[in-house]
């Protein structure tokens, strides 16, 4: 079997912004002195007088994003998931939910797969926060195909729309030339019978992984990929519980208000469904590699297939 | 306008503020009343704008920054003909386009949604950026509070200002001293803001916020003023034109009762009286 290509979505997201501005003149990308980190220095290289350094002021680079919005510009605004949703929350708020502007907002190094920095730095509650702003688009791409293609699909769309983006390389398995991403639309990428699997980002390919680990025990998983967990494939969703009767979601992230929250608050509404939810149990990181980090919780493949079988007992 | 022409101006959105904040039974009518001269010559005399295209691509900008003033603004958008100033006394009632505080998409002429202290200078320097980077002949002007200074964001964005050597941008300071909780002086001190502006590389004007000639001195000095964002301080007296807000804080976010509404029309029909005299 041939390596699996790896590559860091924040990569991607450097990457889509050079091929958008080489193409679109209202293409604006700011960051709070992290270019290098968030992937724009590329941007910058290619399109050096669009590209806003606004220092280490994330509040301020909101607002400036905001007003660049109001003038016709389409400005992505860059810097960590930590500070583009946690600290400049309320900047994302009220200059740019409530208004409904056309800001996009890239945000890199999302999750525990930050590794090293530790847990000051790996957020784990950006999609909670996010998913409160009326209007807010959100966006979690599992690999660089998607991701890539997501940036594109943001730009396209009017509107706020928050991009979740992580530091750490991860396998590349969409296939570009097939591959189709539609806002607000999941992916089934294998369908089963005895329970469905409801990822989004890194834990995509490991619940890939892990529902071959439950085939060999002859249980039949259903995984989805939820791309965008704002607005969520609620119909998808319904769909296949009504079809396996028990779902199990899995995020790097909290499971307080993230996809897992997002896939409670549908299907307690509108069909009842056992849900176990994998991600972040109420506690913060910690350093160590990225690897390191995904194994100890659990958040890869083994620890995955682990908590199914619980859930399944 | 003349000079006779703002004053009477600026007295007639003097009384739509006090009208529409009473008529709410809420709002910020101190405030409100110290920045009026500056909204009036800002509307009636500064700004490129077109109330019938309110949103004209090249028009200047202005973005209340001390959204809590949303009268004052609703008042100078009435009077310059962007709606009808009988529209003015829904303001904060359910279904009006007149919010609690500016919102973009409901009230024709307002340039940004505002309220939260400190962001609406950071949306003017992204505008004022927008410009420049676009080659765009639209200036950008935004009004802040004294108290409204002591939040952070309000440096990030002066410091980048500065830095990107914004003159299409005049961040103006209602200097009335007074903020909720009282004098600024001994809630958390602000001076010297003049000091603080230069150090962040602005050209700084001190004016007179009731003087006609001393407001248009100042906006003629930021236009003239090329390679740095200009600051206005502008020194002005909170509740101006109502004998009893005057300098009075617990006018700041309190409206007037039926008998106090009548005081403060009279004492604004006073004022309306003797400017036709002149």
């Amino acid at each position: 079997m041939s390596e699996v290509k790896k590559i860091a979505t924040r990569e991607s997201y450097g990457n889509a912004l050079v091929e958008l501005g080489n193409e679109h003149d209202d293409l604006v990308v700011l960051t709070a002195d992290l270019a290098a980190a968030t992937k724009t220095g590329v941007f910058k290289k290619a399109h050096p007088d669009k590209h806003i350094n606004v220092g280490i002021a994330e509040a301020n680079m909101t607002g400036i994003a905001a007003g660049l919005a109001t003038t016709g510009k389409v400005p992505f605004c860059s810097s960590f998931a930590m500070f583009s949703a946690g600290r400049a929350f309320e900047q994302v708020r009220n200059s740019i939910g409530y208004p409904h502007l056309n800001v996009k907002i890239g945000a890199t190094h999302a999750g525990i797969s930050v590794g090293e920095d530790g847990a000051s730095h790996q957020c784990n509650e950006d999609i909670a926060l996010m998913r409160t702003i009326p209007g807010m688009v959100i966006i979690n791409p599992a690999d660089d195909v998607e991701a890539r293609a997501a940036v594109k699909a943001a730009y396209e769309y009017v509107g706020p729309v928050y991009l979740r983006f992580g530091r750490a390389a991860v396998p590349v398995f969409n296939d570009e030339a097939t591959y189709k991403f539609e806002m607000g639309k999941g992916i089934v990428l294998k369908e089963g019978k005895d329970l469905t699997i409801v990822a989004t980002g890194l834990t995509v390919p490991e619940s890939m992984e892990a529902a071959k680990m439950l085939a060999n025990d002859g249980i039949d998983a259903e995984v989805i990929n939820i791309h965008t967990i704002k607005p969520l494939d609620e119909e998808l969703i319904i769909a296949s519980a009504k079809k396996t009767g028990r779902v199990v979601t899995a995020e790097e992230h909290s499971v307080i208000g993230g996809l897992g929250s997002a896939v409670c608050d549908c299907l307690s509404e509108k069909l009842p469904t056992p849900v176990k939810k994998i991600g972040m149990q109420d506690v913060f990181g910690e350093s160590g590699s990225a690897a390191a980090l995904i194994h100890k919780y659990q958040l890869d493949a083994e620890g995955i297939y682990n908590q199914i079988k619980e859930f399944l007992k | 306008m003349n000079k006779l022409e703002l004053q009477k101006t600026a007295n007639e959105i003097r009384k739509g503020i006090v009208t529409s904040v009473h008529a709410a039974k809420a709002g910020h009518p101190g405030g409100s009343l110290s920045c009026a001269d500056i909204m009036t010559y800002l509307y009636f005399e500064e700004m490129n704008i077109d109330p019938k295209n309110p949103k004209k691509e090249d028009r200047d900008r202005f973005v209340l920054s001390k959204g809590h003033c949303a009268p004052a603004l609703y008042s100078t958008l009435a009077q310059r003909g962007y709606f009808p100033v009988e529209e003015l006394t829904t303001l904060r009632k359910l279904g009006s386009h007149l919010q609690g505080h500016p919102c973009m998409q409901h009230t024709p002429g307002v340039d940004m949604s505002s309220g939260s202290l400190g962001q609406g200078i950071s949306v003017a320097v992204g505008m004022a950026l927008s410009a420049k980077m676009y080659g765009n002949d639209f200036r950008v002007y935004t009004l802040l509070g004294d108290g409204e200074i002591a939040e952070g964001q309000v440096w990030e964005a002066s410091m980048f200002a500065g830095f990107k050597k914004l003159d299409n941008l005049v961040v103006i300071v209602d200097n009335n001293n007074l903020q909720i909780d009282g004098p600024v002086t001994e809630v958390c001190d602000p001076y010297p803001i003049d000091e603080k502006f230069k150090a962040f590389n602005f050209h700084v004007i001190n004016c007179d916020a009731h003087d006609f000639d001393s407001i248009e001195a100042a906006f003629k000095e930021a236009r003239e003023t090329k390679g740095m964002p200009t600051a206005i301080i502008a020194k002005s007296l909170k509740g101006k034109g109502v004998s009893f807000m005057e300098n009075n804080v617990a006018w700041h976010g309190t409206a007037p009762n039926d008998e106090q509404y009548a005081i403060a029309m009279a004492d604004l029909e006073k004022v309306g009286e003797a400017l036709c005299q002149k």
